[in-house]
């Protein structure tokens, strides 16, 4: 369980992204993707970050995060409890015709067809659009682009209307201990 | 629009709303506007000779004063130069507010003229910091500033603002309360943690208080003399809780860490709980992690919920700040003791077992030259606790920690974190200025002192009497001690040859200070005390000391507190210690 996804509500100022990113290179914090969009107030964009958090606890990374002037709140999305979606979109060095039976059943469509290529668009989760893109590798893809995710949490309670870090401490079981070096 | 003013008048007054009443710095292009205001201003500006200068003497103003401290300079180089102040600032915790100007909005991004991205290049060495390039957001960005700078964990923020915006004409509001929707310290503790920490204290029979930094910022060191004897445990304070608990006390066991006591370095060991109290389990003072303290359970308490579990799991974490937290403790821990108060004896006779075989010492050098310890030593005694004493980082910083007495807090100012060089003769001018009627001493070494000596020019045209040893033993002594222990006496470029250049006496003398020479134990006194006497000008003494003294106990770097030396290839003799 290395990978976690982030909901963080930031203040939508100036070099915000800077800080966060500065943050994840500086503790040595992996991201695996990482999408920024408005919200429902103009004041506050929403960031979702997918770690990788190899070595690292999820407790200590959200309390460095929100340590952050700019962070207002942060909530670990769990796959239990929210929805987590991704936009594809991938040209193919193929016609209609052969790839509609493929993606049939799929959440993906055909947006554009010319030249003997067609770019796919699909919106689904990162595992299922990682066996669409191996569906379509036999085809030969020209040029594959991935969105980072973005989720919402289940439920009529907004991330909004939570005031701290919802991630909590580390319990003894899942408290990470740096490792013994020299310096 | 009579009420307009420019936005470099908006910047002062909203400096002298903040109740700022000095700062250090140097003008130049970008930031020339807020000059001409600073210029008719009641806020007293020191203009020092360089920018790290200023960083330093500001941090060693705050830390003496428990005030934001201030500082200012250009964009570009004179930005750049305050990076390493903001640096050690932010790894002591120190409040700061630096301003900067900016090269013109326009010219943002261009690579103008003197222009560096001093947003982007300080944002991980401060607390906060912003880029303003409107005038109308200048006295909301300066209140916020302070705020920030000041509340929660202290630590420097710094406000670029564009040479243009400083230009424009704006009207002035300063708000009183900063609002900011993503910063809310936690001040008040968790109850519940305070209930839980009170309960492990009256289970532990070996606890031991580990007391950091936090107790002297929180200005807790009153509540945690009371705290701690109603425990009635052993405390240890580190380098950066070097007077939070008087060395005096009898429940005072010294320093832990790296060059920490071996009582205190075993009382941590050798612990069944850590009432850990505003520090931060730093490798200096845990030694190998994983073998840290393993015995123990953690209470650990700070302002700053980043610092619980970071390095070590906190079996009760409590957040908030120290004061509440302690005054909360003692009754908690007193009605716990009512039903159930643990015998400590067996742990006070192995801790006095421990401090009264292994004390503090050193010895005199066998050619008869002047031992450094004994020089510090003797400025301590001499000068009496209410002095403050500032030190570079080396090993004149360790003896200086150990052979200096503390009883007060804010009264022992170093460079901990992040090990800055060239920390002491600038901080002591900063807390100089805080303090005026205090004596400050300056104990620094040769390699330090040559890296920032610049600012006793500054001292001396500003009626700014502080004191400077110079623990002069000719070479970088702590990297020197290094190479004599790790590799095998091969001291590549650690010689700096300082007892025949630069002559410091002289030196100083060029600067407008007086200039002193000591060279033998015999003069020692004599010499501290003709320094004490002087009040209208600096003062530098060049201790002439012995090249080969090393600081001692130590933890090697990497290994653990069990392997503590006394000296070279010396453990204690802990067969004979009932532990």
């Amino acid at each position: 369980m290395a990978q976690h996804t982030l909901a963080v509500l930031v203040e939508n100022s100036p070099g915000v992204l800077a800080r966060v990113a500065s943050l994840f290179s500086r503790r040595g914090y992996n991201i695996d993707s990482l999408a920024v969009g408005p919200t429902e107030d103009p004041k506050v964009s929403r960031m979702t970050i997918v770690l990788n958090l190899e070595g690292h606890a999820l407790d200590q990374v959200s309390a460095q995060l929100f340590k952050l002037v700019n962070v207002i709140g942060i909530q670990e999305m769990k796959e239990s409890g929210s929805r987590e979606r991704e936009l594809l979109f991938a040209k193919v060095a193929a016609k209609r015709s052969e790839i509609e039976a493929l993606i049939t059943g799929l959440p993906a469509e055909i947006v554009d067809e010319r030249d003997g290529s067609c770019i796919i668009q699909a919106v689904a989760s990162n595992k299922d659009l990682a066996e669409l893109v191996k569906k379509l590798e036999k085809f030969g893809i020209r040029e594959l682009v991935q969105s980072g995710a973005i989720a919402i949490e289940f439920g009529a309670k907004t991330l909004a209307e939570q005031t701290a870090i919802e991630t909590g401490l580390a319990t003894s079981d899942t408290h990470q201990q740096t490792q013994d070096y020299q310096n | 629009m009579s009420n307009e003013i420019t936005g470099a008048q908006s910047l002062v007054r909203a400096l002298e709303e903040a109740g700022v009443d000095v700062m250090f710095g140097i003008p130049g292009g970008a930031i020339l506007p807020a000059y001409d205001p600073i210029y008719d201003s009641k806020i007293r500006h020191i203009l020092v000779r360089h920018e790290q200068g200023a960083g330093h003497a500001a941090t060693g103003y705050a830390q003496v004063t428990g005030k934001a401290g201030v500082c200012i300079a250009t964009s570009g180089p004179g930005a750049t130069n305050l990076v390493t102040p903001l640096a050690d600032a932010h790894m002591d915790s120190v409040p700061v507010v630096a301003i900067t100007g900016q090269v013109p909005a326009p010219a943002i991004g261009t690579d103008a003229f003197q222009e560096a991205d001093i947003r982007g290049i300080t944002m991980p060495v401060t607390k906060h910091n912003y880029l303003i390039t409107d005038p109308a957001d200048i006295p909301r960005a300066i209140s916020e500033a302070f705020y920030i700078a000041n509340s929660g964990r202290p630590g420097p923020v710094l406000v670029d603002i564009a040479k243009d915006a400083l230009q424009k004409m704006t009207t002035f509001s300063y708000p009183k309360r900063a609002e900011l929707r993503g910063y809310r310290p936690q001040i008040e503790p968790n109850s519940e943690s305070i209930r839980d920490a009170a309960a492990l204290i009256a289970q532990s029979v070996k606890p031991v208080f580990y007391i950091g930094g936090g107790v002297i910022k929180a200005n807790a060191a009153k509540d945690l003399l009371i705290l701690a004897e109603a425990v009635g445990a052993p405390v240890v304070t580190t380098l950066m809780a070097r007077g939070a608990f008087p060395d005096s006390h009898p429940q005072h066991l010294g320093m832990p860490g790296m060059h920490g006591t071996v009582a205190a370095v075993t009382a941590l060991q050798k612990a069944d709980l850590l009432i850990t109290l505003g520090a931060r389990f730093d490798d200096r003072v845990t030694g190998k992690l994983s073998t840290f303290a393993v015995n123990a359970k953690i209470i650990h308490a700070d302002i700053d919920p980043a610092e619980i579990g970071k390095n070590r799991y906190a079996d009760v974490p409590i957040i908030g700040d120290l004061g509440p937290t302690i005054r909360a403790l003692t009754p908690a821990v007193e009605a716990e003791f009512k039903k159930n108060k643990p015998d400590l004896s067996t742990w006070w006779r192995q801790m006095n077992s421990l401090r009264t075989t292994y004390p503090l010492g050193y010895n005199e050098p066998s050619d008869g030259s002047l031992s450094p310890q004994y020089v510090i030593e003797r400025i301590g005694q001499l000068t009496g606790p209410d002095a403050v004493y500032v030190a570079g980082v080396g090993q004149h910083q360790m003896w200086a920690s150990q052979f200096i007495k503390y009883e007060k807090p804010r009264t022992w100012l170093n460079s901990g974190g992040l090990g800055t060089m060239g920390y002491a003769v600038p901080a002591a001018m900063g807390a100089k200025v805080g303090l005026p009627d205090t004596p400050v001493w300056a104990i620094d070494g040769d390699g330090c002192f040559q890296m920032t000596n610049q600012e006793l020019v500054t001292c001396a045209l500003n009626n700014i009497p502080i004191k400077v040893a110079i623990i002069n033993n000719e070479s970088l002594g702590m990297v020197r001690q290094w190479q004599t222990l790790f590799y095998q006496g091969r001291y590549s470029n650690t010689d700096l040859n300082s007892k025949r250049v630069p002559d410091f006496a002289k030196l100083a003398e060029a600067m407008g200070c007086v200039g002193l020479l000591c060279e033998s134990r015999g003069d020692v006194d004599r010499v501290i005390k003709e320094a004490n006497a002087i009040n209208d000008a600096p003062v530098v003494v060049d201790f002439s000391v012995h090249r080969d003294a090393m600081v001692w106990p130590m933890v090697a770097a990497g290994t653990s507190n069990d392997d503590i030396m006394i000296a070279r290839e010396m453990a204690p003799d802990w067969d004979s210690q009932e532990l």
